[in-house]
């Protein structure tokens, strides 16, 4: 069973193959979703009551947030793929979700200060999703540096799942953490930025960005995946064959 | 067995303790990093009084870093880890060893010392004993963070500030509750959940992270 | 559909979509010069095994 999957699926041969057939699918569903939810998000959700027209941002931001938390777990189910199973397309996977994880997270704080500057009146507050946020930058450049420092590959591969997984355990915890010490700390100036209560017309156009950004981050991990994969079979017989072409 | 271990972080310690420039110069980096601040900031004590948890934790979290770095690092130039990987003593129990011998004598310093220097920010008694205890608490999840961390680099030549970057984001957790303990002791508030809370960081990590350790060293000898 | 101005808030959540696509874009589009480059690092490097 393990033996077929892993020829059918997972060795970078057929992994390139197939994930040749899915990319136009996973465009497609993409450019679907994000269309409709810029489009319903900017134009028909009906604006805010307290915020006006500044909620907006919530389109971009959560989505952004999520997938770069959601990009972090992703990024430790690679790592338990790489470490125990040694796939070698899991640590593939791993590495290039760590740069396209590491974007999002920044997106998600550039457009969570954008959203704090009308409502807070200030472009940065120490609110509990922002810092953990940050943080989980923090951990996304740990990673990274710590693979870029590695000169062999199979150690890089492993020592990044090691920090993965690491990190992953840490990661609810140092969330947790953050939100009662936000709580701890709370000034009155943060009720305003209170959850908008979410009218379906405002929700729906929310999902599809969520499943917007997600197939987003599927579709360039697939394709940062498989230029990897060429570069790291660059030896193999069927990389030669598929170049000569 | 247990006797075996005893004596290896004897062992340990002596080696370590007959090279004082490796466990001064953290002690010596912890008091200069406080002593900066009240000259940084003016020597108004409500306001060092106010600062005082962050500005001691903060400093011992960097001097138990900068401590950290070197924890395998003998072991593996030297080969004796290759005698370890090859014997039947488990890597693990090592490297819980190594970990108990670097806390006594780079930790166990700051721990002593730090009283005196909440005498120079103007602690209480109250905030001196809540600022032991978190210490006593907290330094042992900092040193088995870190040491996962420095094993994963150990054969890294040019590491620089690899590791800080690395671990500092897993601290956070332990700076928070130490520092809002101090806080709470500050404004006579009950202090027992946040030990408990600690406490319970402490015990999880002493479960996990030697494994983690010895997997990462495993990792790390190999490049 | 409402005004572009967003009642006011138009420069905050333009910019804050504009950032958004920004990061996509060069997210997305490098990986395509990025392949061509490989390709002919493997070109190359099939050339000097055949010598």
């Amino acid at each position: 069973m393990w033996h077929w999957l892993n020829q059918k699926f997972l060795a970078p041969k057929s992994f390139y193959a197939n994930s040749a057939k899915l990319i136009p699918w996973i465009a497609l569903a993409f450019a679907l979703c994000f269309s409709y939810g810029l489009f319903a998000g900017l134009f028909i959700a009906p604006a805010d009551y307290q915020q006006g027209d500044g909620f907006r941002i919530i389109y971009v931001h959560v989505p952004s947030a999520f997938t770069a938390m959601a990009i972090y777990f992703s990024m430790a189910v690679f790592a338990v793929f790489t470490l125990v199973f040694r796939v070698k397309v899991a640590a593939i996977g791993m590495s290039c979700s760590a740069k396209i994880g590491a974007w999002f997270t920044f997106l998600a704080l550039i457009t969570g200060s954008i959203w704090g500057k009308p409502m807070w009146g200030t472009w940065w507050i120490w609110d509990a999703r922002l810092t953990s946020v940050l943080i989980l930058l923090f951990l996304y450049f740990g990673f990274i540096a710590l693979q870029s420092v590695i000169p062999n590959q199979q150690t890089r591969d492993r020592a990044g799942a090691l920090m993965a997984i690491v990190g992953v355990i840490n990661l609810p915890i140092i969330h947790y953490s953050v939100i009662w010490w936000n709580t701890l700390h709370q000034g009155p100036t943060l009720s305003k930025f209170a959850k908008p209560s979410i009218a379906p017309a405002m929700l729906y156009p929310l999902l599809a960005m969520i499943a917007a950004f997600l197939l987003f981050y599927a579709l360039t991990l697939l394709l940062r995946m498989r230029n990897q994969i060429l570069l790291r079979e660059i030896n193999s017989q069927w990389v030669a064959e598929l170049i000569h072409e | 067995m247990f006797h075996n271990l005893l004596v290896l972080i004897h062992h340990d310690i002596l080696i370590t303790l007959r090279q004082a420039y490796s466990w001064l110069t953290p002690l010596l980096f912890f008091v200069l990093v406080v002593c900066l601040f009240p000259l940084a900031l003016g020597p108004d004590t409500e306001t060092l009084n106010k600062i005082a948890p962050g500005i001691i934790w903060v400093a011992a979290l960097l001097a138990i870093l900068m401590s950290l770095g070197n924890i395998f690092r003998n072991d593996v130039h030297e080969g004796y880890l290759d005698l370890i990987l090859l014997s039947s003593t488990p890597l693990t129990l090592l490297v819980f060893c190594k970990v108990i011998s670097h806390w006594i004598t780079h930790c166990l310093p700051l721990i002593l010392i730090s009283p005196l220097l909440g005498v120079l920010l103007n602690l209480n008694n109250t905030e001196e004993l809540t600022l032991i205890t978190t210490l006593l608490l907290g330094t042992p999840v900092l040193c088995l963070l870190g040491a996962i961390g420095s094993a994963l680099i150990v054969s890294v030549r040019t590491q620089g500030l690899l590791l800080p970057i690395l671990i500092m984001p897993l601290y956070i957790p332990v700076l928070i509750f130490s520092t809002s303990a101090m806080m709470a002791a500050s404004l006579h508030q009950p202090l027992s959940a946040y030990f408990a809370i600690l406490g319970a960081i402490a015990l999880f990590t002493l479960v996990f992270a030697p494994f983690l350790t010895s997997a990462a060293l495993r990792i790390g000898v190999n490049q | 559909m409402n005004n572009f101005s967003m009642g006011g808030y138009g420069y905050y959540v333009w910019s804050a979509y504009f950032i958004t696509l920004f990061v996509f874009g060069i997210n997305l589009f490098p990986i395509f010069f990025e392949k061509i480059k490989i390709k002919k690092i493997i070109r190359e490097h099939l050339l000097k095994k055949r010598l």
